[in-house]
C-alpha cells in the first residue's frame, strides 16, 4: 500500500466521450488512475493490473496506468464518476467539493472495476 | 467519398467548449464536422440520443412529460434547477424566472468549476481582457493550473500560443510559461514548465507579490516545491512583459484555497499593472458557461446559488450551491438541464439525487438519465437549435440552427413549462 496525493481533471478522452456517457468509451476515458513509474513498480503492478484507492471519503477500484511524467505519491484521475467516488465533497462554504488534492492510499486488487451504470447504483 | 470542398460546407459554431470557435464548419450531407479539434468533433457527430421523452422510463408525448415535470416542481417545497451551462441565453432566461416562480435553487456548472473565481471577482474586481486582445498583443502567457491542449484545444492556436495577430506576429515573440502539479499536455508546448506542489498555489502567489514588489528577503529558498531563483526569473519575466495574461483553470479553483488563490492571484495582476499591462482571465469550460453566470445576473444579480424560496433572489454559496443543498438534503425535486451531476458530483452530493424526483433536459443520455423520472430530450443547440452563447471571454455569440430535427429546443420545453407553471399558479 503506498500514500498518494489524488488530482482529478481534464482530458482530451474524457471531453470527447463526455456527450456519450453509457458507452464503452467513456467507461474507457474514465475508469484508470495514473500513479508515478516509482509507486506503480513499488506496488508491482503491471498493465492492465487494478487498484483500489481509499480515501477518508470513500473508495473505488480503477484500472492502473503507468505515467512516466507523474511526480512520485500523486495519482491522476480523470473528472468522473470514478474520481468523484473519493474526492472531498466539502466545499468550506464556497459551493464548490475539492476535486484535487486529496490524500489517499492506492493498493493492488484483483477486485472488480463497476460500469458505470453499476456504480451509480452502489452510490 | 471525396472529400467536400470547404466552401461547399456550412460554417458553424462550435458548442463544446469555452472557446466558441466561430471558423468551424459542417458537412450535412455527412453529418461531419471540419476543423474541429477532437472535443467539438465529437459533439459534432452522429451519436445515441434520448429517443422521447420519457416518464419513469415509459414513452411519452413532450406535452405530457412537461405536465408531470410541472406538477413535480410545484409539489416541492424547494426544487433545485441545476445545470444551464450548455445551453444558450434564452433557456437561461427563462430557466431564471420558472426557478423564480416555483421558488426553487438556481445554481449552474459553475459551482464545480470556476465559480470560486466569481467570489474573488466580487472581493478585488478583475483586470481583463477579450481573447482578441491575447491574440493580438500577449507576449507573455502564462497557463497556470489550466490544461489547454485537453480541455480547449483549439485556444493555443487561435488566440493564446500560436495565434498571429497585430504585434505577436510569430510564435517567437511569445513566451508562454505553464504553471501546474503534473506535466501536462500543454507543459510540453511551454517555452517554461513550472512544475508545483499540489495546494501551494497560494503561497507561490504570495512569494511572486513580494518579488514584484521588490521585497525579495521576504521570500524563503524554496517555495511550493518551487526554487526562489526560479521564483525570481518568473517575477521578472511577468514584470518585463508588454501585455501579459495569466490564464488559470481548474488546478487553481479546485485546490487547496480555492477563491483566496484566486483572490491572491488578482491582487498579482494588480500589482502588475503597475508596472504594464496584465489581464487575469478564468479558462471557462463548457461553451456558455459564462451565460449561464451573467443571464442570472442582470435578471436578478447573482451569478449562481441564488434561493427563491422566499420569494426574493438571496445569495450564498455556502448555503444554496448545488452540492451544500444536497450535501445538507435540502432540496425536494430537481430539474437538471444540459449537465449531469451524476457523472461530475461528489458521491455525497449523488447519493440525496437519487432520493429524490428528477427531471432531465438533455440532447443525449447521461448518468443522470438513469436515475431521473422525467426526462425530457432536447435539440442540440449549435448545430438543431440557435441562440447566443458567451465565449469565455464574454463576447457573445449567435450560435446556429442548420438542421431540422422533432427534437424541441430547451427555449421552447421552457417556454412550455412556464406557460403551465404560470396557469396552475393563476398568474395568467
Ligand atoms: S477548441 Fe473548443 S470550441 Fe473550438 S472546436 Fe474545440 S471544443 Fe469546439
Amino acid at each position: 500500500m503506498i500514500e498518494v496525493e489524488i488530482i482529478s481533471g481534464r482530458t482530451l478522452d474524457q471531453g470527447a466521450t463526455v456527450e456519450e456517457k453509457l458507452t464503452d468509451e467513456y467507461f474507457k476515458a474514465v475508469n484508470y488512475c495514473e500513479l508515478s513509474e516509482d509507486d506503480f513498480n513499488a506496488l508491482g503492478l503491471a498493465e492492465g493490473d487494478k487498484v483500489k484507492i481509499k480515501t477518508e471519503f470513500g473508495e473505488v477500484v480503477v484500472f492502473a496506468v503507468k505515467n512516466k511524467d507523474l511526480q512520485k505519491g500523486m495519482a491522476f484521475i480523470p473528472m468522473g464518476p470514478y474520481a468523484n467516488m473519493i474526492i472531498d465533497p466539502s466545499t468550506d462554504g464556497t459551493g464548490m467539493p475539492q476535486f484535487k488534492g486529496i490524500k489517499g492510499v492506492v493498493e493492488k486488487t484483483d477486485e472488480k472495476v463497476l460500469t458505470v451504470k453499476e456504480l451509480v447504483e452502489v452510490i | 467519398m471525396p472529400e467536400t470542398k470547404e466552401e461547399e460546407l456550412t460554417n458553424v459554431i462550435c458548442t463544446f467548449c469555452g472557446s466558441v470557435c466561430d471558423d468551424v464548419l459542417f458537412d450535412v450531407e455527412k453529418y461531419k464536422g471540419k476543423k474541429f479539434c477532437k472535443l467539438g468533433s465529437a459533439k459534432f457527430s452522429k451519436k445515441e440520443r434520448i429517443k422521447a421523452p420519457m416518464i419513469d422510463g415509459k414513452e411519452v408525448s413532450y406535452e405530457e412529460a412537461i405536465e408531470k415535470a410541472v406538477e413535480i416542481l410545484l409539489n416541492a417545497k424547494r426544487p433545485l434547477l441545476y445545470g444551464w451551462a450548455s445551453t444558450v441565453n434564452e433557456a437561461i432566461r427563462l430557466g431564471v424566472i420558472l426557478t423564480e416562480k416555483v421558488g426553487g435553487v438556481y445554481d449552474q456548472c459553475a459551482s464545480v468549476c470556476h465559480a470560486p473565481g466569481t467570489l474573488a471577482l466580487i472581493e478585488e474586481g478583475v483586470p481583463g481582457g477579450s481573447l482578441g486582445e491575447v491574440k493580438n498583443r500577449a507576449d507573455v502567457v502564462i497557463f497556470w493550473g489550466s490544461n489547454p491542449m485537453e480541455a480547449h484545444p483549439r485556444h493555443p492556436v487561435r488566440y493564446s500560443v500560436r495565434a498571429k495577430g497585430l504585434l505577436i506576429k510569430d510564435r517567437k515573440d511569445r513566451k508562454v510559461v505553464v504553471v501546474d502539479v503534473r506535466k501536462t499536455k500543454s507543459a510540453n508546448m511551454a517555452d517554461l514548465f513550472i512544475q508545483i506542489k499540489p495546494g501551494y498555489d497560494y503561497p507561490i502567489i504570495s512569494a511572486l507579490r513580494a518579488l514584484v514588489k521588490g521585497e525579495e528577503d521576504a521570500v524563503p529558498d524554496e517555495v511550493g516545491g518551487v526554487s526562489k531563483q526560479q521564483l525570481k526569473e518568473l517575477a521578472e519575466l511577468m514584470k518585463n512583459a508588454k501585455y501579459g495574461a495569466l490564464l488559470y483553470g481548474l488546478g487553481v479553483t479546485q485546490s487547496r484555497g480555492r477563491d483566496r488563490n484566486v483572490e491572491n492571484a488578482i491582487k498579482l495582476i494588480q500589482l502588475l499593472n503597475r508596472h504594464t499591462r496584465w489581464i487575469i482571465w478564468p479558462m471557462r469550460g463548457h461553451y456558455n458557461v459564462v451565460g449561464a453566470g451573467d443571464v442570472p445576473a442582470w435578471e436578478v444579480g447573482y451569478t449562481y446559488a441564488i434561493d427563491f424560496s422566499r420569494g426574493y433572489p438571496r445569495f450564498s454559496p455556502g448555503e444554496f450551491a448545488a452540492n451544500e443543498v444536497l450535501q445538507r438534503g435540502d432540496c425536494d425535486a430537481a430539474l437538471i438541464i444540459a449537465s449531469d451531476p451524476v457523472a461530475h458530483f461528489p458521491k455525497a452530493s449523488v447519493a440525496h439525487l437519487k432520493k429524490i424526483p428528477v427531471i432531465q433536459i438533455d440532447p443525449f443520455p447521461n448518468m443522470t438519465t438513469l436515475i431521473s423520472k422525467v426526462v425530457i430530450p432536447s435539440a442540440m443547440a449549435g448545430l438543431e437549435a440557435e441562440g447566443t452563447a458567451y465565449r469565455m471571454d464574454g463576447i457573445p455569440f449567435r450560435v446556429k440552427k442548420i438542421i431540422d430535427t422533432e427534437y424541441w429546443s430547451d427555449e421552447k420545453i421552457l417556454e412550455l413549462m412556464l406557460e403551465k407553471v404560470n396557469e396552475k399558479l393563476g398568474l395568467r
